[in-house]
């Protein structure tokens, strides 16, 4: 108890492990958040999911912050709906029969850039009549454009920029430029101010009722933007960051005990067992790691845990079994072993309670600064094509785009969210790895 | 004498250790039966042509010879020996594997269209060396002369530098490669995104050359600054040991000059050292490599496995597993006959085991 105390004092001293451990600790709080907020099969079912999905967000969308950075202000998506009571709507009864229903959304417009695209959903409650909506526009400078009248059926939707009598009455393909742009300015620019849609329904049975919801596809989107699927990307930004944990520290604890379990005791029985463990070693530094690794998941599966299990027992036997080695010939001779071995302690327990406790303060740094590696193999796996086909992660991000070739289309947001999570993660496990190492291992700090 | 000894048998050992790799290797593929597709695919495909261009074959009625090929096929597989027990036949497959006889791809071709695994694999192995050879040698000179400067001035704002940028080590080559697209190719477009030429090739050979070391420029760069930053620190850290030892004192108070201290008594006893070091690096490096050249489209034998990947195809996939193991093997030789060369106790022979 006194020895953690004053390693963590210890630790203390150094501003790189305090920063390190700050890290980590703040994306176990964001994996235990992605977790609690987004239980793995919703995870799953949202990561996979299509356009039905994810039908509000614009695609390519960067995120909104870039506003915060440029001096032309893009437009920021949004979806509003009467259902949730986000655009307000009132129903005035007119006739037992027949009653309106008032929908209007007015929101300010201070952007340089025009939407993608606005759509209606209409959500009505049908008894036998459909009911009937007419939707306008209003400009800042006051103009009313006349958008739509129709009979909306169950599940209606309307696309403003799809709409050939829309594109006819305002003598444009274009149908955002034409809605938004300043007709008095010679290129098309948009006219800021506060546009207003009003959507004027009317109802012809008892119990008949209309709800919409109006989606604004901007340029930007949220917090991490959108990908060619229109995905939020904040969904594996945020649950890549418990897999990207599980598969690192996993690893790292893994490889690191069975490696030094089993370099305890091919130095502990010697003789045959210890030539093998040698030979194993030599064959393994020839054998293609991560080609192997390709194979098993082209053939067997490509689930993320038989791609850690199977990388746990390919890095077992690597170079640093021979390090640990040459460790444990030395305390092997040592006379508290000595002692162990004279009141007839046996082989497993010399291996285990002597021989591996006193690997401890050696085992902490090299496991700690060897989580990066594998959180960082992940990605490397999803990059080549490898990546696990249900979860969200980082490495999938940049692999889509990657194949989507965001570098060259300028969607550098994409590619660099993730990295900057990669590498953010990395840093805090590599930080603190090198303060235990120095905490740990004194003599080192000299040479 | 000695040397030829040691080098002898450390092929000899490696030539016994690529066997049981190459062994693993297929074990593991034909766990779901794999190679055995491979090898009835090739019986068939080869049947099937050799009749389909037999004019003696030409009239008979397509019952007919649909049944002679049938027939064909399986007195091949009996004579493969495919219906052996897999004791059996996994040795026959690791025979096939050793001498590179690979079997036929699926799907890919080779440039001039032959679908033989074995050409496919070897006309990309070409551009594979010209990336791990240029970045390799220029990583190890590199940490090999800033590791040695650094030594010289332990303890100052240089030295520190290098040891905190140590831990950067821990990212993959790919993952400084698309930082390097991005800031290179995409904002500055000074550099290209990737691939080993422009399209259309220069025409005169110089300018070709130039163009190849243009493309050359970024996947290098990625792989030696993933690297190059933790072989500075281990290395400084050899030469800081050696530097301080009895001898180097005595050679100081002999008043000899500092750079024949630094090349006798320092460099010298440290290379062994840093050879292995390098040795292992360069092992990992291999799987570093098969990204780089997926990231960077570098027409070498990593993005074939990756296309190999996509396409399912199985033959390309075990093949360029079997010859990922042969390189390592000639890596890791060349680099143990180097050892032996820079060890003196190789040549005197007190303990030839590294």
């Amino acid at each position: 108890m006194n020895t953690l105390k004053n390693s963590i004092r210890n630790l203390l001293r150094y501003p790189s492990a305090i920063f390190g451990s700050l890290i980590i600790l703040f994306m176990l709080g964001v994996a235990v958040y992605a977790l609690v907020t987004i239980p793995y099969s919703e995870a799953v079912r949202l990561w996979r999911g299509g356009e039905d999905v994810w039908y509000k967000n614009p695609k390519y969308a960067a995120p909104a912050w870039f506003n915060f950075f440029t001096s032309k202000k893009q437009p920021v998506s949004f979806a509003v709906d009467t259902a949730d009571g986000s655009m307000p709507k009132t129903v005035t009864p007119n006739d037992p029969n027949i009653s309106t229903v008032d929908m209007t959304y007015s929101f300010d417009y201070q952007y340089d850039g025009f939407p993608q695209e606005m759509i209606l959903y209409f959500n009505p409650t049908i008894i036998k009549k459909l009911p009937f909506v007419s939707v306008a526009w209003i400009t800042p400078d006051g103009r009313k454009i006349r958008i739509a009248d129709m009979a909306v059926d169950y599940k209606a939707t309307f696309r403003f920029s799809q709409d050939p009598k829309l594109q006819a009455r305002l003598h444009s393909e274009n149908v955002m430029q034409a809605l938004f742009a300043d007709p008095q300015a010679k290129n098309p620019t948009p006219l800021k101010g506060k546009y207003q849609l009003v959507i004027s329904g009317t109802t012809f049975e008892a119990g008949s009722d209309i709800n919409a919801q109006f989606v604004f596809q901007g340029d930007l989107f949220g917090l991490a933007g959108t990908d060619l699927y229109r995905r939020d990307l904040l969904l594996p930004l945020l649950y890549g960051t418990p897999i990207a944990l599980a598969f690192g520290i996993l690893g790292a604890l893994g490889t690191s005990l069975l490696t030094m379990v089993i370099a305890a005791i091919g130095t502990w029985y010697g003789g045959w067992v210890d030539e093998l463990i040698q030979r194993i070693t030599a064959v393994n530094l020839v054998l293609p790691f991560l080609a192997i690794l390709i194979m098993v998941g082209t053939f067997y599966s490509r689930s993320i845990w038989l791609m850690l299990g199977v990388t746990i027992v390919l890095s077992i036997f690597s170079g640093s079994i021979l390090t640990y080695r040459s460790i444990f010939l030395q305390s092997k001779e040592s006379s508290y072993i000595e002692a162990a071995r004279a009141y007839g302690a046996s082989g497993s327990r010399i291996i285990f309670s002597y021989l591996i406790p006193r690997m401890i303060p050696l085992l902490i740094p090299a496991l700690v600064s060897a989580v990066p590696t594998y959180v960082f193999l992940e990605a490397t796996l999803a990059v080549l094509g490898l990546g696990d086909p249900v979860l969200p992660t980082w490495g999938k991000v940049i692999d889509d785009a990657f194949t989507d070739g965001a570098l060259y289309q300028g969607r550098y947001y994409w590619v660099l969210e993730p990295a900057i999570l990669l590498m953010i993660t990395g840093l805090g496990f590599a930080l603190l790895g090198f303060a235990l190492d120095r905490i740990f291992n004194p003599r080192l700090r000299d040479a | 004498m000695r040397l030829a000894k040691y080098t002898g048998l450390r092929l000899v050992t490696l030539a016994v250790t690529v066997t049981v790799g190459v062994y693993l290797t297929i074990l593991i593929a034909n766990m779901g039966g794999y190679v055995d597709t491979i090898m009835r695919n090739e019986v068939r495909d080869n049947i099937t042509q050799s009749i389909a261009s037999n004019p003696a074959y030409r009239n008979l009625a397509p019952d007919v010879r649909a049944k002679l090929i049938q027939e064909k096929i399986a007195a091949e597989v009996d004579r493969l020996g495919l219906n052996q027990p897999f004791a059996v036949r996994s040795f026959r497959y690791l025979t096939n594997a050793l001498t590179l006889n690979l079997g036929r791809a699926i799907n890919m071709t080779s440039n001039d269209g032959s679908k033989e695994v074995r050409l496919i694999l070897l006309e990309r192995l070409p551009a594979t060396l010209l990336l791990t050879g240029t970045s390799e040698l220029f990583l190890f000179f590199a940490s090999l002369f800033i590791a040695l400067s650094l030594s010289r001035k332990y303890g100052s704002w240089m030295d520190k530098l290098t040891i905190a940028l140590s831990p950067t080590s821990s990212a993959p080559p790919w993952f400084y490669g698309i930082f390097f697209i991005l800031i290179f190719a995409a904002i500055f477009r000074i550099l290209p995104f990737g691939g080993l030429v422009d399209s259309p090739p220069p025409t005169n050979p110089v300018a070709y050359g130039l163009n190849v070391l243009k493309h050359l420029i970024l996947p290098a760069f990625s792989v030696i600054i993933s690297s190059i930053f933790l072989s500075i620190y281990n290395w400084r850290t050899f030469f800081l040991i050696y530097s301080s030892e009895d001898y180097v004192e005595m050679a100081k108070a002999k008043g000899l000059l500092p750079r024949d201290i630094e090349r006798r008594y320092i460099l010298r006893p440290t290379l062994p050292n840093i050879i292995t070091n390098f040795a292992l690096l360069v092992i990992q490096l291999w799987t570093g490599f098969i990204v780089t050249e997926t990231v960077f489209l570098w027409p070498g034998l990593g993005i074939t496995l990756y296309r190999a990947i996509g396409f399912y195809d199985t033959p390309v996939i075990v093949g360029s597993t079997i010859i990922y193991a042969y390189l390592l093997a000639i890596t890791t030789f060349m680099l143990d006959f180097v050892y032996a060369l820079v060890d003196p106790r190789v040549k005197v022979g007190s303990g030839s085991s590294q």
